[in-house]
């Protein structure tokens, strides 16, 4: 095993697992895109919109994330901790569990059985194997961090620690309910109490699965491909601390104008608004580090992987506050606009991030250079364009949608039915469609040429 | 202790973690949920019947809340569009909530009692069949499965809405009855859109409906006692387009996006009256005409006063005269 690692198997079983979890939940999506222009498509109850939305979200966020965390996390922990993994067997077993869970999670969610609170839809007997498997992750993560030779904590554990305190909390509470069978359950919570702890998890599903470890990756990888050191450490004990504290408070964004209680909203859209200023200090954090050598944007080639990808960090995390203004709020929420901003966040800054980091490892355990550089390169360019394609048209759309509903005649009607706001969507769906074949096909690329890396060569086999 | 030791000790540092992330969490979440003003709680909203649970429940499974929000907010065109805003009390037998957080179809907070059963029974089975450029999926396939009832006693048990399996098995036979009867006034729809084996069960299909017909209906009977609407139309007697022929065209245009999906095309019939016709169930004076259109009917006739205005509506009237004439 190259560089001594003792879990490079692992490493490889979940990198390999995120590529194939993120192939599948994006043909979904790819099918989903198509059924909002041809009602047709809905050819059976597991296919139609409802339950097929549910498999995307779940696959991408548990499927293709989680998994690319898990290999990256392991990955970096050994290399921060410069000590071997505390319970190899256990991350075995943690793979093999994962990918079982998943498969059984969209076989559920397929099946129609779903709790129906986004992106915590899992019925209750599969939000056990969940909590089951995070205990898992973090006996291994804190195991080998009490052990570790290296005396001080790198940020990216730091991150690291957060992702696996945050989820526990977040994914527990959201999900305790009173089940009737095993396949059925009903919130503890009511109403706007539900709709509160709900989006409270949601949001906080955003900052420790989508924000925090993906952080972690950006911090290490970004100076371990690029060969610059992190600009400023005392920036990102700062930017740490606020983001953590900062989160937690801004749940209720999601829920403007609705009837839960007026101060929560209002405390929430202040925290929204201060949280730009953490997000924007990893973002400063990474722009200096290039300092006086962008050129590596150029010359390197993960190099421009992690500085769009933060860029799209930065211009999310001034979005999302922006969105929670209630004027805009009142304009945009529940329009395509916000699909828009959520695909900017995963398509842009999560997938950039995590795909450059799994090249950089995958090489790494492989103990060889990646298969091709110009293949990553044609991978770069696609699902940029893709993204660009996507989340900016979608952002067009909702704005169109928004003017649609607020239109008002001057004797104070309204001007459009509902059903001409759909109408007007159709050609906006269509453009969003080929933004996503274009991303697809850029995956596509990435995972053929990891696969290929992860590949023993004629002479080692 | 040197505050730099923090990041020399994992346990530590999980802990302060916690400790910062837990500000926020308990206030705000933790700490509302023991006020009682986060929840409040109304007599006037009921709980969900057996039937409406179960409907409830289907509504869950297919996930029609990644479509549709159930929370209209209190802006002017939304109120106009949708309804009334939503009151936190009309959540309280809610688990989970449905507030939603996308419409790609319309908000259906305020859907029930806006059309009769029938409107819903061709809809879900066939949504472009009613309107050409929805994107909604077809759910002719509910109508097909006989509703499962074998765990409602239970689940209306855990949701805690005081009634009990007795109560739960004479509701079911109480709607079985109602919905199977000749008598019912959807009976025509409905027996086209279901196989005939299952005539006489209860539906999925006949659940979702009943659901929907729940939506916002405890709200609207609350304030039905309190104000009507188009009580403050009642002055509009003269049509102020009475024979303009372009108002007529325009009325035509009003007509096939509002009222044909009911009515039928010109005036033909459907699950609303024929209007091509010389006599009108409410009256047919300008007065008449306007106040049904304006203020709705009883049985499933919508206000089209709040999203059309007063001069939508008339011409809507004029293209209505339109339609009388053209039969005579």
């Amino acid at each position: 095993m190259a560089n001594g690692d003792r879990s490079g198997s692992v490493v490889r079983g979940f990198a390999l697992s995120s590529v194939f979890w993120l192939l599948v939940g994006l043909l979904l999506g790819l099918w989903l895109a198509a059924e909002m222009i041809y009602p047709a498509l809905n050819l059976a109850p597991w296919l139609a919109f409802g339950r097929l939305r549910v498999v995307h979200t779940n696959g991408l966020i548990f499927g293709f994330t989680l998994a690319g965390i898990f290999a990256c996390s392991f990955y970096m922990l050994e290399k921060l901790t410069r000590t071997p993994l505390a319970f190899p067997g256990l991350a075995k077993a943690q793979l093999w569990l994962f990918n079982l869970a998943i498969a059984l999670a969209a076989l559920s969610l397929f099946a129609g059985m779903n709790t129906s609170k986004e992106y915590s839809e899992l019925e209750w007997p599969l939000d056990v194997v969940v909590v089951v498997l995070w205990v898992m992750f973090a006996v291994n993560v804190m195991g080998t961090l009490v052990k570790r030779r290296e005396k001080q904590m790198y940020v990216s554990l730091w991150f690291l620690i957060a992702t696996v305190v945050t989820v526990a909390v977040v994914y527990i509470l959201n999900n305790l309910a009173i089940p009737v069978s095993i396949a059925k359950s009903y919130s503890a919570y009511a109403g706007v109490n539900d709709a509160n702890v709900q989006w409270w998890f949601g949001h906080n599903a955003v900052a420790s699965v989508f924000t925090f470890p993906i952080l972690a990756m950006f911090y290490y990888f970004l100076p371990k491909s690029s060969g610059l050191p992190i600009y400023s450490h005392r920036l990102s004990i700062i930017a740490f601390w606020s983001l953590v504290f900062g989160y937690l408070w801004t749940g209720a964004h999601h829920l403007m104008l609705t009837p839960v209680p007026e101060w929560i909203q209002t405390v929430a859209l202040a925290f929204s608004i201060f949280l730009i200023a953490p997000s924007w200090a990893s973002v400063i954090n990474g722009y200096y580090t290039m300092g006086g050598n962008w050129d590596k944007m150029k010359s390197n080639y993960l190099v421009k992987f992690f500085i769009l990808g933060i860029t799209f960090y930065g211009l999310q995390t001034v979005q999302g506050p922006t969105q929670a203004l209630r004027a805009l709020t009142s304009f945009l929420h529940y329009t395509e606009y916000i699909p828009g901003h959520v695909h900017m966040g995963t398509m842009g800054w999560v997938t950039m991030v995590i795909t450059a980091s799994m090249y950089f490892v995958m090489a790494n355990i492989s103990g060889r250079e990646i298969h091709s550089v110009k293949l990553a390169n044609v991978h770069f360019w696609l699902i940029l364009v893709g993204q660009l394609m996507f989340t900016v048209t979608l952002w067009i759309a909702g704005i169109v949608q928004g003017v649609m509903w607020k239109a008002v005649n001057p004797d104070g009607s309204l001007m459009y039915t509902f059903l001409d706001s759909v109408a007007a969507m159709y050609p906006f769906w269509a453009v969003r469609f080929l933004g996503g074949l274009l991303y697809f096909a850029g995956i596509s690329v990435f995972a053929y040429n990891l696969y290929m890396t992860s590949r023993p060569t004629a002479q080692e086999a | 202790m040197n505050i730099n030791s923090l990041y020399e000790k994992p346990i530590l540092f999980a802990v302060a973690a916690a400790v910062v992330i837990s500000v926020g969490t308990l206030v705000t979440t933790f700490i509302p949920l023991f006020l009682p003003s986060t929840q409040p709680v109304s007599p006037l909203v009921k709980p969900y019947t057996a039937v409406e649970t179960e409907g409830r429940d289907i509504y869950l499974r297919e996930g029609c809340n990644n479509c549709h929000t159930q929370t209209v907010r209190p802006l002017r065109t939304e109120v106009a569009r949708y309804g009334d805003y939503s009151k936190p009390e009309e959540s309280a037998w809610d688990r989970p909530f449905l507030w939603g957080s996308r419409r790609t179809g319309p908000d259906l907070a305020r859907a029930g009692g806006k059309y009769p059963d029938a409107w819903h029974y061709r809809h879900m089975a066939d949504p472009q069949g009613m309107f050409e450029k929805s994107n909604m999926p077809a759910y002719a396939w509910l109508a097909k499965k006989k509703l499962d009832t074998s765990l409602t006693a239970r689940k209306v048990k855990a949701l805690g809405y005081g009634y009990d399996g007795a109560e739960v098995a004479r509701q079911l036979a109480a709607f079985r009855q109602t919905v199977t009867a000749p008598a019912y006034p959807s009976a025509q729809v409905r027996s086209q859109v279901t196989p005939a084996a299952l005539q006489g069960e209860i539906t999925e299909l006949d659940a979702m409906v009943a659901y929907l017909q729940k939506l916002g209906r405890d709200l609207k009977a609350a304030q039905a006692t309190v104000a009507r609407p188009s009580a403050a139309e009642a002055a509009e007697t003269k049509n102020p387009y009475a024979g303009n022929h372009e108002a007529e065209e325009e009325g035509e245009k009003i007509y096939k996006e509002n009222c044909r999906s009911c009515h039928g095309e010109k005036g033909a019939g459907g699950f609303g009256p024929k209007l091509a016709a010389t006599t009108h169930k409410y009256g047919g004076s300008d007065a008449d005409l306007f106040s049904s259109v304006a203020g709705g009917r009883p049985g499933g006739m919508p206000a089209f006063l709040p999203q059309l205005g007063k001069d939508r509506v008339w011409k809507a009237v004029t293209y209505i005269r339109h339609l009388e004439k053209e039969r005579r």
